[in-house]
């Protein structure tokens, strides 16, 4: 360090806290901007009758987005059917299951697949799963949300249940209980909580996904429940209708938005909030 | 011995479902491989560094899209690492921890909004805004373009790299900042000497990971590059990332080899991102040994 008047130094570090201060708060600009346009832009097309009825063909006024809604719920659930129960056990497998090489390649490929861009799991669930239904299905599209589900919930459970003490362990093995019952009614119990947030932010990171569904789900502007027929989902509607011609369209993918962005930061609070508890105790 | 066997069971179970993890990798590597042999056959290696992208003629390269992907990625995180590391450094060295706690709150928030509202917010306005830029500088005032992708991935790739380098932050001893500051060192000196080059590793570690994020993202850019399949000349002109063509063009692919080639984009795209994180998690692995000892 070179020798510097006080003066100098302490005007130099006035300048630092000053671009500290503004480096700081300059992103939350585009968070404000965003968030106010949404509920701005939004809410004025936000109606009942939006929330409820089926999309009208383009040019004529009004029409909704209720196929999509339920289309993203249903996706969202089978793949939670899907990913859930594999994610725990296989994270269960990691934390409890003392393999030599197994873990540690289970382990490098689930950090392989988190950050395996979701465009790329999309084009895989639809050779495993378009391809051989020769069309596009809710299915699929599910089948690509479980599969970017599953490496957070697998790591994530590994990570809540290696934190549960061995004296837990121990207490209930000592009193005769079976090791499967242990695992599945002391150490899971213990860590739900960590392992319900993880499940929850995986829930809010693919109900907002959208590449992994373009070629799975496709879309869809009628009612569907059926899993092996195209579904529309949330994104994909706000996708279509920004990327049209339509004023009208644009309205409501702003709208559409508006509703995603709600159900995302529930799952999304909902599970940080249950984290910060967990965390306090 | 009836619970020895559940036992068993219970464990092959648990072993089968973890292994399902691993074929689940190893099967897409698998698949995407076989997908795209048509187009690997068919081009070879020249696939790389080809620049048309011709579905007419049935001539496929993907530079164009490497090359964009590559250009909006570096440039996002050029402008994104000062923010990050400012938002890190605020947190950990100036704000009382209400404070702190609400701005790393809503940081976070930035990760959570889905890609596609970036896409629309994009559109509606971050579009208008380059445009009437790019008309104050006399540039074409095309609006959609690599510039406008460049800057909506800065902000979507922010959150990550800042909370992992705020952790490492977090990390520095508190006794080497109250030594600085023992010596007379100001809050800046104490920040420039001291935090950040005992952090050095973990800032790198950081802005690899949201490198990683940067170069696999999809919607919002699609929605706000522009589309066109050529070689990018300036930033501002639209453009198409390997993601993005293959959002746009997937479901369009006509002939076989076309859609193998979108497919091989794909596969590039998996390889790129698989070192990219891998680079992420040897730093990381280096910073857990320096600070373990």
């Amino acid at each position: 360090m070179k020798e510097q008047g006080i003066a100098l130094r302490l005007w130099k570090d006035r300048v630092a806290s000053l671009v500290i201060f503004a480096l700081a708060l300059i992103p939350l600009i585009p968070l404000f901007l965003i968030l106010f346009q949404l509920f701005s832009k939004g809410a004025s097309s936000l109606s009942l009758h939006f929330l409820t009825s089926l999309p009208r063909p383009p040019g004529e006024a009004g029409g909704g987005v209720v196929n999509a809604i339920l289309g993203s719920i249903l996706l969202v659930a089978m793949a939670s059917i899907l990913a859930v129960p594999t994610g725990v056990l296989a994270g269960i497998y990691l934390s409890e299951f003392y393999d030599r090489l197994l873990p540690n390649m289970v382990r490098t490929a689930a950090d392989l697949l988190q950050g395996t861009p979701s465009i790329v799991i999309g084009i895989m669930a639809c050779a495993w799963v378009v391809r051989p239904l020769h069309h596009f299905s809710a299915l699929a599209g599910s089948a690509a949300l479980a599969i970017i589900m599953l490496p957070v919930i697998v790591r994530t459970t590994e990570e809540v249940l290696v934190l549960v003490p061995k004296e837990i362990r121990e207490g209930a093995l000592a009193l005769g209980v079976p090791r499967w019952r242990m695992i599945l009614q002391v150490v899971l119990p213990t860590g739900l909580v960590g392992v319900a947030t993880g499940i929850l932010l995986s829930m809010a990171r693919v109900a907002g996904e959208t590449a992994p569904l373009l070629f799975t789900a496709f879309g869809n502007p009628f009612l569907s429940w059926k899993p092996t027929e195209p579904i529309d989902a949330l994104p994909l509607v706000i996708f279509n209708y920004a990327t049209s011609p339509y004023a009208d369209w644009w309205r409501q993918a702003w709208a559409a938005s508006l509703v995603l962005i709600l159900l995302v930061l529930f799952l999304n609070t909902t599970a940080r909030l249950a984290a910060r508890k967990m965390g306090g105790r | 011995m009836e619970s020895a066997k559940t036992d068993k069971i219970f464990e092959i179970l648990t072993r089968s479902l973890g292994s399902l993890v691993l074929a689940t990798a190893m099967g897409g590597f698998i698949t995407l491989t076989i997908l795209s042999w048509p187009s690997i056959k068919a081009f070879g290696p020249s696939f790389l560094w080809s620049t048309r992208w011709d579905p007419v003629q049935g001539q496929f390269g993907a530079l164009p899209f490497i090359v964009g992907t590559l250009a909006t990625s570096f440039l996002a995180l050029f402008i994104s690492t000062p923010f990050s590391l400012g938002t890190s450094l605020f947190l950990a060295e100036y704000s009382p921890p209400k404070i702190g706690n609400a701005v790393a709150f809503l940081v976070e928030l930035l990760a959570a909004i889905p890609s596609v509202i970036y896409g629309l917010w994009g559109i509606f306005f971050l579009v208008p805004l380059v445009r009437k830029m790019e008309m104050a500088f006399n540039l074409p005032p095309y609006g959609v373009g690599g510039f406008t992708a460049s800057l909506i991935l800065a902000i979507m790739i922010l959150p990550y790299a800042t909370s992992v380098i705020r952790e490492v932050i977090s990390l520095v001893p508190q006794e080497l900042r109250e030594g600085a500051y023992a010596l007379g060192a100001t809050r800046w000196e104490v920040m420039r000497y001291v935090v950040l080059p005992y952090a050095r590793s973990g800032i790198l570690a950081g802005t690899v990971l949201a490198l990683g994020r940067a170069l696999g993202e999809t919607m919002a850019i699609t929605m706000v590059i522009g589309n066109r399949n050529e070689l990018l000349r300036s930033i501002f002109e639209p453009t198409n990332t390997m993601a993005s063509v293959i959002a746009n063009e997937f479901t369009e692919a006509t002939s076989s080899v076309y859609l193998s080639s979108l497919v091989e984009i794909g596969l590039v795209l998996f390889v790129i991102t698989l070192v990219v994180n891998i680079l992420a998690r040897m730093v990381t692995e280096r910073l857990k040994m320096e600070k373990g000892e």
